[in-house]
Protein backbone atom coordinates (compact mmCIF):
# COMPACT_ATOMS: atom_id res chain seq x y z
CA UNK A 1 0.00 0.00 0.00
CA UNK A 2 1.37 3.54 -0.94
CA UNK A 3 0.59 6.13 2.10
CA UNK A 4 0.57 9.68 0.83
CA UNK A 5 1.64 12.47 3.34
CA UNK A 6 1.25 15.91 2.96
CA UNK A 7 3.37 18.56 3.91
CA UNK A 8 3.21 22.17 4.14
CA UNK A 9 5.81 24.51 4.49
CA UNK A 10 4.43 27.05 7.05
CA UNK A 11 6.24 30.12 9.17
CA UNK A 12 8.28 28.50 12.22
CA UNK A 13 6.07 27.72 15.48
CA UNK A 14 8.41 29.91 17.30
CA UNK A 15 8.62 32.78 15.46
CA UNK A 16 6.46 36.06 16.13
CA UNK A 17 4.58 37.13 13.99
CA UNK A 18 4.33 40.27 12.75
CA UNK A 19 1.55 42.04 10.37
CA UNK A 20 2.55 44.02 7.50
CA UNK A 21 2.68 47.54 7.42
CA UNK A 22 0.57 47.74 4.54
CA UNK A 23 -2.26 45.45 6.33
CA UNK A 24 -2.02 42.91 2.85
CA UNK A 25 -0.39 40.00 5.17
CA UNK A 26 2.39 38.91 7.45
CA UNK A 27 5.70 39.33 7.12
CA UNK A 28 7.71 36.30 5.76
CA UNK A 29 10.57 37.79 4.33
CA UNK A 30 13.82 36.33 6.36
CA UNK A 31 11.46 34.44 8.46
CA UNK A 32 12.09 31.21 9.57
CA UNK A 33 10.00 28.22 7.60
CA UNK A 34 9.89 24.66 8.74
CA UNK A 35 7.01 22.02 7.95
CA UNK A 36 4.10 22.70 9.33
CA UNK A 37 4.23 20.41 13.13
CA UNK A 38 1.18 18.16 12.43
CA UNK A 39 2.63 17.29 8.88
CA UNK A 40 5.49 15.95 10.65
CA UNK A 41 3.24 14.01 12.53
CA UNK A 42 1.81 12.34 9.31
CA UNK A 43 4.77 11.69 8.04
CA UNK A 44 6.25 9.71 11.17
CA UNK A 45 2.84 7.79 11.31
CA UNK A 46 3.27 6.96 7.53
CA UNK A 47 7.13 5.59 8.46
CA UNK A 48 5.75 3.61 11.57
CA UNK A 49 3.22 1.73 8.91
CA UNK A 50 5.86 1.31 6.17
CA UNK A 51 8.59 0.04 9.55
CA UNK A 52 5.32 -2.68 10.52
CA UNK A 53 4.95 -3.43 6.81
CA UNK A 54 1.65 -1.80 6.40
CA UNK A 55 3.11 0.32 3.81
CA UNK A 56 5.34 -0.32 0.93
CA UNK A 57 5.93 3.22 -0.03
CA UNK A 58 5.63 6.87 1.06
CA UNK A 59 5.24 10.13 -1.18
CA UNK A 60 5.70 13.30 0.38
CA UNK A 61 2.97 16.04 -1.26
CA UNK A 62 3.78 19.64 -1.27
CA UNK A 63 2.16 22.54 -2.80
CA UNK A 64 3.82 25.97 -2.74
CA UNK A 65 6.55 27.79 -4.14
CA UNK A 66 9.82 26.47 -5.41
CA UNK A 67 10.78 26.50 -1.76
CA UNK A 68 8.40 23.83 -0.53
CA UNK A 69 11.25 21.22 -1.61
CA UNK A 70 12.75 21.90 0.97
CA UNK A 71 9.82 20.72 3.03
CA UNK A 72 9.50 17.53 1.09
CA UNK A 73 13.18 16.88 1.59
CA UNK A 74 12.67 16.90 5.14
CA UNK A 75 10.22 14.47 4.63
CA UNK A 76 12.82 12.41 2.55
CA UNK A 77 15.19 12.97 5.16
CA UNK A 78 12.71 11.29 8.04
CA UNK A 79 11.89 8.51 5.48
CA UNK A 80 9.61 9.11 2.68
CA UNK A 81 10.40 7.64 -0.26
CA UNK A 82 9.75 10.14 -3.01
CA UNK A 83 8.29 13.97 -3.27
CA UNK A 84 5.63 15.43 -5.46
CA UNK A 85 5.91 18.90 -5.34
CA UNK A 86 2.84 21.16 -7.08
CA UNK A 87 4.99 24.07 -7.72
CA UNK A 88 2.99 27.64 -8.11
CA UNK A 89 3.58 31.17 -6.76
CA UNK A 90 -0.23 31.38 -6.30
CA UNK A 91 -1.99 32.06 -2.85
CA UNK A 92 -3.50 28.41 -1.85
CA UNK A 93 -6.66 27.61 0.18
CA UNK A 94 -7.80 24.82 1.20
CA UNK A 95 -10.24 23.67 -1.21
CA UNK A 96 -7.38 24.21 -4.02
CA UNK A 97 -5.07 22.00 -1.57
CA UNK A 98 -7.69 19.56 -1.68
CA UNK A 99 -8.16 19.68 -5.34
CA UNK A 100 -4.45 19.52 -6.16
CA UNK A 101 -4.12 16.34 -3.76
CA UNK A 102 -7.26 14.97 -5.37
CA UNK A 103 -5.10 14.84 -8.69
CA UNK A 104 -2.08 13.22 -7.30
CA UNK A 105 -4.15 10.41 -5.61
CA UNK A 106 -5.83 9.94 -8.64
CA UNK A 107 -2.81 9.42 -10.20
CA UNK A 108 -1.12 7.48 -7.32
CA UNK A 109 -4.16 5.53 -6.13
CA UNK A 110 -2.49 4.96 -2.53
CA UNK A 111 -4.29 3.24 0.29
CA UNK A 112 -4.24 6.23 2.76
CA UNK A 113 -3.54 10.15 2.98
CA UNK A 114 -2.50 11.01 5.85
CA UNK A 115 -2.34 15.27 6.46
CA UNK A 116 -2.26 17.65 9.43
CA UNK A 117 -5.55 18.60 11.33
CA UNK A 118 -4.14 22.06 10.72
CA UNK A 119 -2.07 24.35 9.09
CA UNK A 120 -0.61 26.84 12.08
CA UNK A 121 -0.56 29.69 9.28
CA UNK A 122 -3.96 30.14 8.21
CA UNK A 123 -5.20 27.91 10.89
CA UNK A 124 -8.12 26.18 8.63
CA UNK A 125 -8.45 23.01 9.76
CA UNK A 126 -10.11 21.79 6.23
CA UNK A 127 -7.73 20.14 3.68
CA UNK A 128 -8.02 16.76 4.90
CA UNK A 129 -11.62 16.82 5.43
CA UNK A 130 -12.05 18.37 1.75
CA UNK A 131 -10.22 15.86 0.00
CA UNK A 132 -11.41 12.99 1.89
CA UNK A 133 -15.11 14.69 0.18
CA UNK A 134 -13.60 15.05 -3.35
CA UNK A 135 -12.59 11.46 -3.48
CA UNK A 136 -15.78 10.04 -1.87
CA UNK A 137 -13.90 8.60 0.87
CA UNK A 138 -13.89 7.92 4.56
CA UNK A 139 -12.09 10.43 7.01
CA UNK A 140 -10.19 9.62 10.11
CA UNK A 141 -10.05 13.26 11.38
CA UNK A 142 -7.81 14.36 14.63
CA UNK A 143 -6.29 10.93 14.93
CA UNK A 144 -4.66 10.21 18.36
CA UNK A 145 -3.87 6.48 18.00
CA UNK A 146 -4.69 4.27 14.38
CA UNK A 147 -4.68 0.94 13.75
CA UNK A 148 -4.91 -0.61 10.05
CA UNK A 149 -5.87 -4.01 9.45
CA UNK A 150 -8.39 -5.70 6.44
CA UNK A 151 -8.99 -2.94 4.34
CA UNK A 152 -10.17 -0.76 7.30
CA UNK A 153 -8.79 1.57 9.53
CA UNK A 154 -9.62 1.90 13.51
CA UNK A 155 -9.44 5.54 14.39
CA UNK A 156 -8.99 6.93 17.99
CA UNK A 157 -9.83 10.63 17.47
CA UNK A 158 -9.77 13.18 19.94
CA UNK A 159 -12.95 15.12 20.22
CA UNK A 160 -14.38 17.79 22.34
CA UNK A 161 -15.52 15.18 25.20
CA UNK A 162 -12.54 13.40 25.54
CA UNK A 163 -11.93 10.68 22.58
CA UNK A 164 -14.20 8.71 20.75
CA UNK A 165 -13.33 5.45 18.32
CA UNK A 166 -14.60 4.86 14.31
CA UNK A 167 -14.13 2.29 11.67
CA UNK A 168 -13.66 3.34 8.22
CA UNK A 169 -13.29 1.74 5.18
CA UNK A 170 -10.16 2.19 2.92
CA UNK A 171 -9.15 4.18 0.94
CA UNK A 172 -9.15 6.74 3.71
CA UNK A 173 -8.33 10.27 4.24
CA UNK A 174 -6.64 10.45 7.75
CA UNK A 175 -5.75 14.03 10.04
CA UNK A 176 -3.68 13.85 13.05
CA UNK A 177 -3.44 15.23 16.31
CA UNK A 178 -0.70 16.14 18.65
CA UNK A 179 -0.68 12.88 20.27
CA UNK A 180 -0.58 10.28 17.05
CA UNK A 181 3.16 9.68 17.88
CA UNK A 182 6.35 11.92 18.36
CA UNK A 183 8.14 12.89 15.24
CA UNK A 184 11.90 11.74 14.93
CA UNK A 185 14.47 13.90 14.07
CA UNK A 186 16.07 13.15 10.85
CA UNK A 187 20.10 11.38 11.44
CA UNK A 188 22.39 12.96 9.30
CA UNK A 189 22.81 9.93 7.06
CA UNK A 190 19.38 10.30 6.37
CA UNK A 191 19.51 13.86 5.51
CA UNK A 192 22.54 13.04 2.36
CA UNK A 193 20.25 9.99 1.15
CA UNK A 194 17.67 12.04 0.87
CA UNK A 195 19.66 14.32 -1.63
CA UNK A 196 19.76 11.49 -3.87
CA UNK A 197 15.19 10.85 -3.34
CA UNK A 198 13.34 12.05 -6.75
CA UNK A 199 11.13 14.95 -6.17
CA UNK A 200 8.39 15.52 -8.92
CA UNK A 201 7.50 18.95 -9.81
CA UNK A 202 3.91 19.64 -11.35
CA UNK A 203 1.87 22.23 -12.48
CA UNK A 204 -1.76 22.95 -11.02
CA UNK A 205 -2.50 23.70 -14.78
CA UNK A 206 -1.05 20.16 -15.96
CA UNK A 207 -3.16 18.52 -13.02
CA UNK A 208 -6.12 20.66 -14.43
CA UNK A 209 -6.80 22.19 -11.44
CA UNK A 210 -8.43 25.81 -10.75
CA UNK A 211 -7.07 26.89 -7.85
CA UNK A 212 -8.08 30.96 -7.56
CA UNK A 213 -8.76 31.87 -4.32
CA UNK A 214 -12.87 31.34 -3.21
CA UNK A 215 -11.87 34.16 -0.29
CA UNK A 216 -10.90 37.65 -1.21
CA UNK A 217 -8.41 38.60 1.73
CA UNK A 218 -9.63 42.29 2.71
CA UNK A 219 -7.10 43.26 5.43
CA UNK A 220 -5.08 41.30 7.67
CA UNK A 221 -4.66 43.34 10.98
CA UNK A 222 -2.66 43.17 14.54
CA UNK A 223 -5.33 41.82 16.74
CA UNK A 224 -6.06 44.42 19.60
CA UNK A 225 -3.74 44.18 22.40
CA UNK A 226 -4.64 43.63 26.42
CA UNK A 227 -3.65 46.38 28.34
CA UNK A 228 -0.70 45.22 30.90
CA UNK A 229 -2.00 44.19 34.51
CA UNK A 230 -0.11 44.18 37.64
CA UNK A 231 1.83 42.09 39.61
CA UNK A 232 0.40 41.72 43.22
CA UNK A 233 2.61 40.13 46.52
CA UNK A 234 0.37 37.92 48.09
CA UNK A 235 -2.62 35.64 47.83
CA UNK A 236 -4.25 38.02 50.43
CA UNK A 237 -3.89 40.89 47.59
CA UNK A 238 -5.26 38.58 44.95
CA UNK A 239 -8.04 37.46 46.79
CA UNK A 240 -9.10 41.00 47.55
CA UNK A 241 -8.56 42.52 43.79
CA UNK A 242 -10.63 39.62 42.32
CA UNK A 243 -13.60 40.20 44.60
CA UNK A 244 -13.59 43.90 44.67
CA UNK A 245 -11.87 45.54 41.45
CA UNK A 246 -12.52 42.80 38.54
CA UNK A 247 -15.84 41.12 40.48
CA UNK A 248 -14.99 38.04 39.47
CA UNK A 249 -15.36 35.60 42.13
CA UNK B 1 -32.74 33.67 1.78
CA UNK B 2 -31.99 31.97 5.24
CA UNK B 3 -29.51 30.81 6.70
CA UNK B 4 -29.41 27.07 8.24
CA UNK B 5 -27.28 26.04 11.59
CA UNK B 6 -26.41 22.73 11.97
CA UNK B 7 -26.93 21.73 15.88
CA UNK B 8 -24.69 19.02 17.69
CA UNK B 9 -26.72 17.48 19.99
CA UNK B 10 -26.60 14.64 22.49
CA UNK B 11 -29.68 13.48 21.85
CA UNK B 12 -31.18 15.59 24.70
CA UNK B 13 -30.58 19.11 24.23
CA UNK B 14 -28.54 20.49 21.56
CA UNK B 15 -25.00 21.91 22.95
CA UNK B 16 -24.93 25.23 24.46
CA UNK B 17 -22.65 26.32 21.71
CA UNK B 18 -25.64 26.10 18.77
CA UNK B 19 -27.22 29.40 20.78
CA UNK B 20 -23.84 31.63 20.00
CA UNK B 21 -24.04 29.91 16.35
CA UNK B 22 -27.71 31.33 16.17
CA UNK B 23 -26.56 34.53 17.42
CA UNK B 24 -23.95 34.89 14.58
CA UNK B 25 -26.07 33.30 12.11
CA UNK B 26 -28.82 36.32 12.59
CA UNK B 27 -26.25 38.28 11.83
CA UNK B 28 -25.79 37.28 8.30
CA UNK B 29 -29.62 36.61 7.68
CA UNK B 30 -32.43 37.12 9.90
CA UNK B 31 -34.22 34.14 9.40
CA UNK B 32 -32.90 31.65 11.22
CA UNK B 33 -33.44 27.46 10.53
CA UNK B 34 -31.53 24.56 12.42
CA UNK B 35 -31.19 21.09 11.58
CA UNK B 36 -31.17 18.48 13.87
CA UNK B 37 -30.52 15.51 12.50
CA UNK B 38 -30.46 12.14 14.77
CA UNK B 39 -31.27 8.88 15.75
CA UNK B 40 -34.73 9.83 18.75
CA UNK B 41 -33.29 13.78 18.16
CA UNK B 42 -37.01 14.80 19.31
CA UNK B 43 -36.21 16.27 22.45
CA UNK B 44 -32.80 18.08 21.22
CA UNK B 45 -35.08 19.24 18.37
CA UNK B 46 -37.50 20.84 20.83
CA UNK B 47 -34.10 22.50 22.79
CA UNK B 48 -33.50 24.37 19.39
CA UNK B 49 -36.89 25.41 18.83
CA UNK B 50 -36.41 27.01 21.81
CA UNK B 51 -33.70 29.15 20.91
CA UNK B 52 -34.65 32.97 20.79
CA UNK B 53 -34.57 34.08 17.15
CA UNK B 54 -35.09 30.41 15.18
CA UNK B 55 -37.64 30.55 13.05
CA UNK B 56 -37.91 26.74 11.88
CA UNK B 57 -36.35 23.57 13.04
CA UNK B 58 -35.53 20.70 10.84
CA UNK B 59 -35.68 17.36 12.79
CA UNK B 60 -34.18 14.59 10.48
CA UNK B 61 -34.51 11.46 11.47
CA UNK B 62 -32.45 8.37 10.36
CA UNK B 63 -30.31 5.55 12.23
CA UNK B 64 -27.09 6.73 10.04
CA UNK B 65 -26.94 10.15 12.37
CA UNK B 66 -26.67 8.53 15.72
CA UNK B 67 -23.21 9.41 16.14
CA UNK B 68 -22.25 12.74 13.90
CA UNK B 69 -20.57 10.55 11.23
CA UNK B 70 -19.06 13.18 8.80
CA UNK B 71 -19.43 10.51 6.18
CA UNK B 72 -23.68 10.63 6.76
CA UNK B 73 -24.38 13.92 7.99
CA UNK B 74 -22.13 15.94 4.94
CA UNK B 75 -24.64 14.89 1.92
CA UNK B 76 -27.58 15.90 3.89
CA UNK B 77 -25.90 19.46 4.73
CA UNK B 78 -25.46 19.75 0.68
CA UNK B 79 -29.26 18.21 0.33
CA UNK B 80 -30.34 21.41 1.98
CA UNK B 81 -27.29 23.94 1.46
CA UNK B 82 -28.99 25.25 -2.06
CA UNK B 83 -32.07 26.49 0.11
CA UNK B 84 -29.81 28.89 2.05
CA UNK B 85 -27.62 31.90 2.00
CA UNK B 86 -25.46 30.18 4.77
CA UNK B 87 -25.02 27.60 6.33
CA UNK B 88 -23.47 27.89 10.01
CA UNK B 89 -21.97 25.45 12.81
CA UNK B 90 -20.12 26.32 15.77
CA UNK B 91 -16.22 25.27 15.27
CA UNK B 92 -15.75 22.32 17.75
CA UNK B 93 -14.84 18.81 16.93
CA UNK B 94 -18.07 18.07 15.17
CA UNK B 95 -18.72 21.53 13.22
CA UNK B 96 -15.03 20.97 12.16
CA UNK B 97 -15.04 17.49 10.97
CA UNK B 98 -18.79 18.12 9.00
CA UNK B 99 -18.76 21.68 7.75
CA UNK B 100 -15.15 21.13 5.36
CA UNK B 101 -16.76 17.80 4.32
CA UNK B 102 -19.88 19.63 3.15
CA UNK B 103 -17.79 22.66 1.75
CA UNK B 104 -15.99 20.73 -0.86
CA UNK B 105 -19.01 18.47 -1.83
CA UNK B 106 -20.93 21.74 -2.72
CA UNK B 107 -17.77 22.91 -4.35
CA UNK B 108 -17.39 26.19 -2.09
CA UNK B 109 -15.05 27.48 0.34
CA UNK B 110 -15.17 27.38 4.10
CA UNK B 111 -14.79 30.49 6.37
CA UNK B 112 -13.02 28.44 9.79
CA UNK B 113 -13.66 30.39 13.14
CA UNK B 114 -15.35 33.35 12.49
CA UNK B 115 -15.16 35.92 15.46
CA UNK B 116 -16.72 38.92 13.71
CA UNK B 117 -19.61 39.26 11.11
CA UNK B 118 -19.14 41.93 9.23
CA UNK B 119 -21.63 41.90 6.18
CA UNK B 120 -23.41 38.73 5.15
CA UNK B 121 -20.29 38.11 2.89
CA UNK B 122 -17.44 38.76 5.05
CA UNK B 123 -16.19 38.02 8.26
CA UNK B 124 -13.28 38.44 10.56
CA UNK B 125 -10.89 35.16 11.62
CA UNK B 126 -8.24 34.61 13.77
CA UNK B 127 -4.70 33.24 11.50
CA UNK B 128 -1.52 32.57 13.20
CA UNK B 129 -2.80 31.52 16.36
CA UNK B 130 -4.66 34.25 16.73
CA UNK B 131 -1.23 36.66 16.27
CA UNK B 132 -3.52 38.25 13.29
CA UNK B 133 -6.62 38.80 12.15
CA UNK B 134 -7.66 38.25 8.86
CA UNK B 135 -11.29 40.26 7.05
CA UNK B 136 -12.02 37.53 4.43
CA UNK B 137 -15.33 38.04 1.60
CA UNK B 138 -16.50 35.27 0.18
CA UNK B 139 -17.34 34.93 -3.10
CA UNK B 140 -19.26 31.75 -3.36
CA UNK B 141 -23.05 31.64 -3.65
CA UNK B 142 -23.54 29.43 -0.84
CA UNK B 143 -21.13 30.24 2.58
CA UNK B 144 -20.32 28.07 4.41
CA UNK B 145 -18.88 29.57 7.83
CA UNK B 146 -18.00 28.25 11.48
CA UNK B 147 -17.84 30.56 13.83
CA UNK B 148 -16.11 30.56 17.20
CA UNK B 149 -18.89 30.50 20.14
CA UNK B 150 -17.22 32.81 22.38
CA UNK B 151 -17.17 35.91 20.40
CA UNK B 152 -20.83 35.41 20.15
CA UNK B 153 -23.50 35.98 22.80
CA UNK B 154 -25.36 33.08 23.27
CA UNK B 155 -29.29 33.84 21.73
CA UNK B 156 -32.13 33.49 24.92
CA UNK B 157 -34.04 30.90 25.58
CA UNK B 158 -37.73 31.07 25.13
CA UNK B 159 -38.34 30.81 21.94
CA UNK B 160 -41.14 28.50 20.17
CA UNK B 161 -40.37 27.68 16.82
CA UNK B 162 -42.19 25.25 14.72
CA UNK B 163 -40.59 21.90 14.26
CA UNK B 164 -40.57 20.32 10.65
CA UNK B 165 -39.78 16.77 9.84
CA UNK B 166 -37.47 15.45 7.20
CA UNK B 167 -36.28 12.93 5.14
CA UNK B 168 -32.59 11.82 6.00
CA UNK B 169 -30.09 10.84 3.53
CA UNK B 170 -29.29 6.92 4.86
CA UNK B 171 -25.90 6.02 5.34
CA UNK B 172 -23.06 6.00 3.23
CA UNK B 173 -21.70 3.28 4.34
CA UNK B 174 -17.85 4.66 4.64
CA UNK B 175 -17.51 4.48 8.61
CA UNK B 176 -19.35 3.31 11.87
CA UNK B 177 -19.10 4.06 15.63
CA UNK B 178 -17.26 1.89 18.04
CA UNK B 179 -17.49 3.75 21.16
CA UNK B 180 -16.47 6.68 22.99
CA UNK B 181 -13.95 7.10 26.27
CA UNK B 182 -15.37 9.98 27.41
CA UNK B 183 -14.32 12.23 30.38
CA UNK B 184 -16.47 12.35 33.20
CA UNK B 185 -17.03 15.31 34.89
CA UNK B 186 -19.04 17.55 37.04
CA UNK B 187 -17.51 20.39 36.69
CA UNK B 188 -18.51 23.07 34.03
CA UNK B 189 -17.74 22.69 30.51
CA UNK B 190 -14.53 24.07 29.96
CA UNK B 191 -16.29 26.29 26.95
CA UNK B 192 -18.90 27.65 28.41
CA UNK B 193 -17.46 28.01 32.27
CA UNK B 194 -17.66 31.46 33.74
CA UNK B 195 -14.22 30.63 35.99
CA UNK B 196 -11.78 28.05 34.31
CA UNK B 197 -8.68 26.71 36.14
CA UNK B 198 -5.75 25.52 33.95
CA UNK B 199 -2.66 23.69 34.80
CA UNK B 200 0.44 23.45 33.43
CA UNK B 201 3.94 21.42 32.72
CA UNK B 202 4.72 23.32 36.20
CA UNK B 203 1.58 20.69 38.25
CA UNK B 204 4.47 18.09 37.51
CA UNK B 205 1.99 14.91 37.50
CA UNK B 206 -1.37 14.14 37.29
CA UNK B 207 -1.78 13.51 41.00
CA UNK B 208 -1.15 16.91 41.93
CA UNK B 209 -4.08 18.29 39.40
CA UNK B 210 -6.05 17.25 42.32
CA UNK B 211 -5.40 20.46 43.94
CA UNK B 212 -6.48 22.36 40.74
CA UNK B 213 -9.53 20.29 41.25
CA UNK B 214 -10.28 21.50 44.64
CA UNK B 215 -9.90 24.94 43.59
CA UNK B 216 -11.84 24.88 40.71
CA UNK B 217 -14.60 23.17 42.87
CA UNK B 218 -14.72 25.90 45.10
CA UNK B 219 -14.83 28.29 42.55
CA UNK B 220 -17.56 26.55 40.67
CA UNK B 221 -14.43 26.62 37.71
CA UNK B 222 -13.81 24.70 34.80
CA UNK B 223 -10.45 22.52 34.09
CA UNK B 224 -8.26 23.53 31.58
CA UNK B 225 -4.75 22.55 30.65
CA UNK B 226 -1.88 23.10 28.37
CA UNK B 227 -0.27 20.76 25.98
CA UNK B 228 2.52 19.91 27.80
CA UNK B 229 0.35 18.72 30.43
CA UNK B 230 -1.94 17.09 28.06
CA UNK B 231 1.22 15.34 26.08
CA UNK B 232 2.35 14.42 29.55
CA UNK B 233 -0.78 12.47 30.46
CA UNK B 234 -1.33 14.12 34.00
CA UNK B 235 -5.15 15.11 31.97
CA UNK B 236 -7.39 14.32 29.14
CA UNK B 237 -7.11 15.60 25.46
CA UNK B 238 -10.16 17.43 25.63
CA UNK B 239 -8.93 19.69 28.49
CA UNK B 240 -6.05 21.58 26.21
CA UNK B 241 -6.86 25.29 25.94
CA UNK B 242 -5.05 26.42 22.85
CA UNK B 243 -4.24 27.34 19.37
CA UNK B 244 -5.16 23.56 18.57
CA UNK B 245 -7.39 22.79 21.53
CA UNK B 246 -10.22 24.79 22.84
CA UNK B 247 -11.15 28.52 23.45
CA UNK B 248 -12.25 29.85 26.67
CA UNK B 249 -13.36 33.67 27.40
CA UNK B 250 -14.58 32.82 30.82
CA UNK B 251 -15.13 36.08 33.29
CA UNK B 252 -11.80 34.76 35.56
CA UNK B 253 -9.23 32.61 33.86
CA UNK B 254 -6.08 31.54 35.94
CA UNK B 255 -3.27 29.97 34.84
CA UNK B 256 -0.87 28.04 36.87
CA UNK B 257 2.11 26.90 35.94
CA UNK B 258 1.61 27.83 32.32
CA UNK B 259 4.25 29.63 30.76
CA UNK B 260 2.13 31.34 28.25
CA UNK B 261 3.11 30.28 24.90
CA UNK B 262 1.27 32.01 22.15
CA UNK B 263 0.17 28.49 21.44
CA UNK B 264 -1.30 28.79 25.05
CA UNK B 265 -2.90 32.26 24.72
CA UNK B 266 -4.42 31.86 21.18
CA UNK B 267 -6.77 29.95 23.09
CA UNK B 268 -7.23 32.11 25.90
CA UNK B 269 -6.53 35.57 25.91
CA UNK B 270 -9.84 36.99 25.47
CA UNK B 271 -10.46 36.14 29.10
CA UNK B 272 -11.89 39.29 30.67
CA UNK B 273 -9.84 38.86 34.02
CA UNK B 274 -7.02 36.41 33.82
CA UNK B 275 -4.34 35.53 36.63
CA UNK B 276 -1.04 33.74 36.75
CA UNK B 277 0.35 32.27 39.08
CA UNK B 278 4.18 31.02 37.94
CA UNK B 279 7.55 30.68 39.42
CA UNK B 280 9.20 32.53 36.86
CA UNK B 281 8.85 36.36 36.62
CA UNK B 282 10.00 36.50 33.07
CA UNK B 283 7.18 33.88 32.18
CA UNK B 284 5.11 35.01 28.82
CA UNK B 285 1.94 34.55 31.06
CA UNK B 286 2.35 37.54 33.06
CA UNK B 287 2.49 39.96 29.47
CA UNK B 288 -1.40 39.26 29.33
CA UNK B 289 -2.18 38.86 33.42
CA UNK B 290 -4.32 41.38 34.83
CA UNK B 291 -2.65 40.33 38.31
CA UNK B 292 0.38 38.19 38.28
CA UNK B 293 1.24 36.30 41.31
CA UNK B 294 5.46 34.80 41.08
CA UNK B 295 6.17 31.98 43.56
CA UNK B 296 5.44 28.53 44.26
CA UNK B 297 2.42 26.76 42.85
CA UNK B 298 2.71 24.28 45.64
CA UNK B 299 2.49 26.97 48.40
CA UNK B 300 0.35 29.44 46.81
CA UNK B 301 -2.70 27.30 45.38
CA UNK B 302 -3.43 25.68 48.99
CA UNK B 303 -3.28 29.11 50.20
CA UNK B 304 -5.88 30.71 47.32
CA UNK B 305 -8.10 27.64 47.87
CA UNK B 306 -8.19 28.22 51.23
CA UNK B 307 -8.72 32.14 51.24
CA UNK B 308 -11.54 31.57 48.83
CA UNK B 309 -12.80 29.10 51.16
CA UNK B 310 -13.33 32.25 53.88
CA UNK B 311 -15.60 33.79 51.43
C1 LIG C 1 1.57 22.66 16.50
C2 LIG C 1 1.54 23.07 17.94
C3 LIG C 1 0.32 23.25 18.54
C4 LIG C 1 0.25 23.59 19.89
N1 LIG C 1 -0.98 23.77 20.44
C5 LIG C 1 -1.05 24.12 21.75
C6 LIG C 1 -2.31 24.35 22.39
O1 LIG C 1 -3.37 24.27 21.77
N2 LIG C 1 -2.32 24.65 23.70
C7 LIG C 1 -1.16 24.77 24.45
O2 LIG C 1 -1.24 25.04 25.66
N3 LIG C 1 0.03 24.58 23.86
C8 LIG C 1 0.12 24.25 22.55
N4 LIG C 1 1.35 24.03 22.00
C9 LIG C 1 2.53 23.93 22.89
C10 LIG C 1 3.13 25.26 23.30
O3 LIG C 1 4.03 25.69 22.31
C11 LIG C 1 3.90 25.06 24.63
O4 LIG C 1 4.88 24.06 24.47
C12 LIG C 1 3.00 24.66 25.80
O5 LIG C 1 1.89 25.54 25.88
C13 LIG C 1 3.78 24.71 27.11
O6 LIG C 1 3.01 24.24 28.17
P1 LIG C 1 3.34 24.72 29.66
O7 LIG C 1 3.24 26.19 29.73
O8 LIG C 1 2.49 23.91 30.57
O9 LIG C 1 4.83 24.19 29.86
P2 LIG C 1 6.18 25.00 30.02
O10 LIG C 1 6.38 25.92 28.89
O11 LIG C 1 7.22 24.00 30.33
O12 LIG C 1 5.91 25.91 31.29
C14 LIG C 1 5.80 25.44 32.59
C15 LIG C 1 5.75 26.66 33.49
O13 LIG C 1 5.53 26.26 34.83
C16 LIG C 1 6.28 27.09 35.69
N5 LIG C 1 6.52 26.33 36.92
C17 LIG C 1 7.21 25.19 37.08
N6 LIG C 1 7.18 24.80 38.36
C18 LIG C 1 6.46 25.71 39.04
C19 LIG C 1 6.10 25.86 40.41
N7 LIG C 1 6.44 24.98 41.33
N8 LIG C 1 5.36 26.94 40.73
C20 LIG C 1 5.00 27.87 39.82
N9 LIG C 1 5.32 27.77 38.52
C21 LIG C 1 6.04 26.70 38.13
C22 LIG C 1 7.56 27.38 34.91
O14 LIG C 1 8.17 28.59 35.36
C23 LIG C 1 7.04 27.48 33.48
O15 LIG C 1 6.73 28.82 33.13
C24 LIG C 1 1.43 23.73 20.65
C25 LIG C 1 2.67 23.58 20.02
C26 LIG C 1 2.73 23.25 18.68
C27 LIG C 1 4.07 23.09 18.03
N1 LIG D 1 0.03 23.98 0.48
C1 LIG D 1 0.00 22.78 1.08
N2 LIG D 1 0.92 21.84 0.78
C2 LIG D 1 0.91 20.64 1.39
N3 LIG D 1 0.00 20.28 2.30
C3 LIG D 1 -0.94 21.17 2.65
C4 LIG D 1 -0.99 22.46 2.08
N4 LIG D 1 -2.04 23.12 2.62
C5 LIG D 1 -2.60 22.28 3.52
N5 LIG D 1 -1.95 21.10 3.54
C6 LIG D 1 -2.24 19.92 4.37
O1 LIG D 1 -3.51 20.07 4.97
C7 LIG D 1 -3.39 20.14 6.39
C8 LIG D 1 -4.46 21.04 6.97
O2 LIG D 1 -4.30 22.35 6.48
P1 LIG D 1 -5.42 23.48 6.66
O3 LIG D 1 -6.70 22.90 6.16
O4 LIG D 1 -4.93 24.62 5.81
O5 LIG D 1 -5.46 23.83 8.12
C9 LIG D 1 -1.95 20.54 6.64
O6 LIG D 1 -1.51 20.10 7.91
C10 LIG D 1 -1.24 19.83 5.50
O7 LIG D 1 -1.05 18.46 5.81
Amino acid sequence: MKVLVAVKRVIDYNVKIRVKADNTGVETANVKMSMNPFDEIAVEEAIRMKEKGAATEIIAFSAGPAQCQETIRTALAMGADRGVLVQTDAELQPLAVAKLLKAVVDKEQPGLVIVGKQAIDDDSNQTGQMLAALLGWSVGTFANKLNVADGTVEVKREVDGGLENIKIKMPAVITTDLRLNEPRYASLPNIMKAKKKPIETLAPDALGVDVAPRLKTLKVEEPPKRKSGIKVKTVAELVEKLRNEAGVI
Amino acid sequence: MAVLVVAAHDGKTVRANVANAVAAAAQMDPEVHVLVAGSNAGEAAQSAAAIQGVAKVLQAEDAAYANWLAEDIAPLVVKLAPGYSHVVMAADSVGKNVAPRAAALLDVAQVSEAIQVVSPDTFVRPIYAGNAMATVQSTDKIKIVTVRPTNFKAAAGGGSAAIEQIAGTGSAGLSSFAGAELSKSERPELTSAKIVVSGGRGLQSGENFKMLETLADKLGAGLGASRAAVDAGYVPNDYQVGQTGKVVAPDLYIAIGISGAIQHLAGMKDSKTIVAINKDEEAPIFQVADYGLVGDLFQIVPELTAAIEKK
